[in-house]
């Protein structure tokens, strides 16, 4: 089992290269931090482990791989075999990426029975719906995702996620649609599941405070191209390339992050008004 | 995307290209080959307009005389389109008219455009119970199709050219009205234009400026297909009698003169002014095809 | 939902009684005087004056319309001068025998168009797509009557495969009994099966001239419905999670745009409307299209008022039906409020001619 690895990943949209010689390896059971700003080519390369590249884009360089196996590399594609099923991705406006005719317990099953499942589908789809922790995850599944919350349909995206009993599990600015006091209990949630299935998380973000407090390391990518990386302490206390300073300079000023290794630390200063900016 | 960009970026070397940048036939060149609609379309109308314009001021053959000798002749080298049952060159015929066809045409669509599009800019601006008593009235009027509408008023009013013009335009208004107003009601929340009227414009320099011209926009698109709509409604109706009686060469009238010799083989009387129907309001579909993508910023 | 239907029904009976008065005021306010239009010109004046005063024109207009609205009430609509019959009577017993074209051409077109704007959809910009767009836009360039007399010129005069254009049915046939009027169904019903065939070897052509036209807007619409589910979010979650194409298809792309293709059914229902009486002429086709037609050329003011209610009244109806299984296929409708935009549906444009919307038309 050795999780996601992408080996020197270009694509090119045209004649322009949009991710040049990417590098990252998510293990089973850790986090790694995909920080950028909006374009920097962090969603491509997210799209290319699944295969799902928009059309007018292309992998010409390096390989994707899957528990060991190539998934994808110039010319040759064999990821719709593993979508949905070994890996798994969740996206940013979780309302508008389910399926507006379709109740939300049918959407989570239609994933189950991709992967194998024949009987006892509601059963086993209330269950999982419930481990997302919704309540009521019987009454959710009847419902139909406009009468559903961001943050409750973010649930029943990850419960998709997990229903694909995946190695690794991509999450695509899975927070930035959500309303703040929601945020936390998301990625709290994602890192439950993290521990409790042994699954690997891709999580991509353009906020390096999310990223910061959540992965064991991070990949900094800015216009296509990986810039940094290295253990989430290295790169937020010794970061080398100008732009991670700059997006860690904005972390260290909101008190709360740990910027220590230790997993037990203390508390941060100030508790009180730091804090109202939005945790 | 590029307003007048033709296939030519500025740094490109081109020793063809002028020495002050990309001429007008160039960017026509790249805008046509970017949108082929625009291509056909124009192709299209043009060759229309030329042949009705030849049908009127040189036919190869008298379009109105009758002449029994030679009643229905097949296609052949003298005449081209055949002739029909009085002895009519048929090829002459759909020249001519196919003029007719397409001034009514124009003209339908011009009024249409004129009376809807103003009456839906008053509805739209003025709003409030007029605005509801206009819309309530529309759709009721839409309730028919417009074929029948305009066959049904055509009928009370009497068979003439201008009673049918008169029909179908009526007909017509309710969708260009409903589609300025769409316009003007969206543009009256547009940004730029409640920024206009924050820095303190009047409300009709406002209007003049920033909603008429984004407002009626689609309609001008909408009035152009609706040439096309308007040729095959109009001789429609003279296909059944409405409207436009013969011995007039419209082409619906035409058509129904050859419909009874279909079943005895001779198709060409009512084929051929068919066949230029089509072409022309093909050309419009393509020209308001094109039009439409260049409203929605696209290539085609 | 409720609220919906309740709306939607409030709607349609303001737009029907809308509708009564509107033909009354085409038949009876414009200008043009009904009784020379059916005298001919060449009536004198005392003829004239008679005339008038059969079709009680010397009457007020109150009077008139009150008239008018008493025939509605007792179901007559007047009484053809031609026939004899009451209009209703007529109408009536017409209908049926439009509504087998109506459904035959229209199951074609969506046999034909539906696929085809799948197919197409999923194919943006490929040769495919282009060539689908320009057939759409020739399909809607074709006079429908023109059509109709091509095909009885190649299936009929020449290659002798269709019947010959004169009505419903052979003029030996059996006629069964009339129990629907419709003859495909009453020789079903009957068991009357050298009839039946007949019968449909009569439909063949016209039920394909209306569908041919149909099926461009169908097509139109569905290519455009699908272009929108593709490129959407939940089509790339679809994706992402590896389903099948057929669960893709059927539970994402046409439960999806399936509300777009019922408006698109609601244009074509105006479109069949509109040239029933085009295709019923050339074909003989004794429908309520023949019928009005016959009425326009004897100027049989009561048969041509009556036809122009039915239409209406069939026009709002086939709308509220069409609204109805909008609702039922979009849970957005059915279950709740705002949600993420205003789901209004679309009003209809008429016969899939491309009506430009201003760019985020709501609902206005």
């Amino acid at each position: 089992m050795s999780g996601l690895e992408i080996v020197g990943l270009h694509v090119s949209i045209g004649d322009r290269d949009v991710v040049r010689a990417v590098d990252l390896h998510v293990k089973p059971g850790t986090c790694v931090g995909l920080v950028g700003a909006s374009g920097s080519g962090k969603s491509l390369t997210a799209l290319a482990s699944l295969g799902l590249l928009p059309r007018a884009a292309r992998v010409t360089a390096g390989r994707i791989l899957l528990g060991g196996d190539e998934t994808v590399t110039p010319g040759r594609d064999r990821s719709a075999e593993v979508r949905g099923s070994g890996i798994a991705m969740i996206f940013q406006s979780p309302r508008a990426a389910l399926n507006p005719v379709l109740r939300a317990g049918h959407q989570v099953e239609r994933v189950l029975r991709r992967n194998g499942q024949r009987d006892d589908l509601t059963r086993r789809c209330v269950e999982l719906l419930g481990a997302t922790g919704l309540p009521e995850p019987d009454k959710i599944a009847r419902l139909y995702p406009h009468e559903l919350s961001g943050g409750m349909c973010q649930r029943v995206m990850i419960a998709m996620g997990i229903a694909s009993e995946p190695e690794v599990l991509i999450a695509d600015e899975p927070t930035t649609a959500l309303d703040v006091t929601v945020q936390a209990e998301i990625l709290d949630l994602l890192d439950d599941l993290r521990s409790r299935t042994g699954m690997g998380m891709l999580l991509i973000s353009h906020d390096m405070s999310i990223v910061a407090e959540r992965c064991e390391s991070i990949s900094v990518m800015r216009q296509g191209e990986i810039v940094e990386s290295g253990t989430s302490w290295a790169v937020l206390n010794s970061p080398r390339h100008p732009f991670t300073t700059e997006l860690v300079r904005d972390v260290t000023y909101r008190p709360g992050i740990e910027s220590s290794p230790a997993p037990s630390s203390s508390a941060g200063p100030a508790d009180g008004p730091a804090r109202k900016d939005g945790r | 995307m590029s307003r007048t960009g033709a296939g030519f970026s500025a740094g490109r070397p081109d020793d063809t290209v002028p020495a002050g940048g990309p001429g007008r036939s160039a960017r026509l060149r790249g805008e046509l080959r970017r949108h082929p609609s625009l291509l056909v379309g124009g192709v299209l109308a043009a060759a229309m307009v030329i042949a009705a314009i030849a049908g009127h001021v040189a036919p190869p053959d008298n379009p109105l005389a009758i002449n029994p000798g030679h009643a229905l002749a097949p296609p052949g080298p003298g005449h081209w389109f055949g002739t029909d049952q009085f002895g009519r060159d048929v090829f002459s015929r759909v020249l001519y008219g196919l003029g007719m066809d397409v001034v009514i045409g124009l003209i339908v669509a011009a009024l249409a455009f004129a009376v809807g599009a103003m009456a839906g800019i008053i509805s739209g601006y003025l709003g409030g119970w007029i605005d509801d008593i206009v819309m309530r009235v529309i759709d009721i009027v839409m309730s028919l199709p417009p074929f029948l509408l305009a066959l049904s008023i055509a009928v009370v009013l009497g068979n003439t050219v201008r009673n049918v013009v008169i029909a179908i335009t009526i007909a017509y208004v309710p969708y260009l009205l409903r589609l300025t107003r769409s316009g003007v009601l969206t543009m009256r929340g547009a940004d730029y234009v409640l920024g206009a009227r924050a820095v303190g414009a009047s409300r009709s320099r406002v209007m003049a400026l920033h909603v008429l011209p984004n407002a009626v926009g689609p309609s001008m698109v909408q009035a152009a297909l609706m040439v096309g709509w308007a040729i095959l409604d109009v001789s429609g109706l003279s296909f059944l009698g409405v409207g436009i009686q013969p011995p007039s060469p419209e082409l619906g009238v035409q058509i129904a003169q050859g419909a009874s010799y279909i079943t005895s083989g001779q198709w060409w009387i009512s084929v051929f002014p068919g066949v230029a129907i089509i072409l022309t309001v093909l050309a419009y579909n393509f020209l308001g095809d094109y039009a439409d993508d260049k409203l929605r910023g696209q290539g085609s | 939902m409720r609220r919906y239907i309740i709306r939607r029904l409030g709607l349609a009976v303001l737009t029907l009684a809308g509708v009564v008065v509107l033909v009354f005021m085409l038949t009876h306010i414009l200008p043009g005087n009904p009784a020379l239009v059916q005298a001919g010109g060449r009536a004198n004046a005392h003829t004239l004056q008679e005339i008038e005063r059969q079709m009680g024109l010397n009457r007020s207009l109150a009077a008139q319309f009150g008239s008018y609205l008493g025939n509605i009430a007792n179901g007559s609509l007047g009484t053809s001068y031609t026939t004899g019959n009451t209009a209703a009577h007529d109408l009536l017993t017409r209908l049926p025998a439009t509504a087998e074209l109506a459904v035959a051409s229209t199951i074609l077109a969506t046999i034909i168009g539906v696929p085809l704007g799948v197919a197409v959809g999923l194919r943006e910009g490929s040769v495919t797509d282009w060539a689908g767009r320009v057939g759409a836009i020739i399909g809607t360039s074709i006079p429908l009557y023109w059509l109709g007399l091509v095909l009885i010129v190649v299936f009929y005069a020449d290659l002798h495969i269709a019947p010959a254009p004169i009505g419903e049915v052979n003029a030996f046939a059996a006629m069964p009994p009339s129990y629907t009027h419709s003859l495909v169904l009453d020789s079903l019903l009957s068991g009357n099966w050298a009839t039946l065939s007949d019968a449909l070897r009569h439909l063949a052509l016209p039920a394909v001239t209306l569908g041919i036209v149909e099926t461009a807007p169908i097509f139109k619409i569905t290519r455009s419905a699908t272009l929108e589910v593709a490129g959407s979010d939940y089509m790339r979650t679809a994706r992402a999670y590896g389903l099948s194409r057929w669960e893709v298809l059927k539970n994402d792309i046409l439960r999806n745009a399936a509300t777009r293709v019922l408006t698109a059914l609601g244009i074509v229902f105006g479109f069949l409307l509109g040239g029933s009486i085009l295709v019923e002429r050339i074909y003989d086709w004794p429908g309520i299209g023949l019928y009005a037609w016959n009425a326009v050329t004897t100027t049989d003011y009561n048969a041509i008022q009556g036809y122009i209610l039915l239409i209406g009244v069939l026009y709002v109806l086939l709308n509220l039906a069409v609204d109805l299984l909008y609702a039922a296929a979009d849970p957005r409708i059915r279950f709740g409020s705002a949600g993420d935009r205003p789901r209004r549906r679309p009003r209809p444009a008429w016969q899939g001619r491309r009506v430009i919307s201003p760019p985020s038309v709501e609902r206005h």
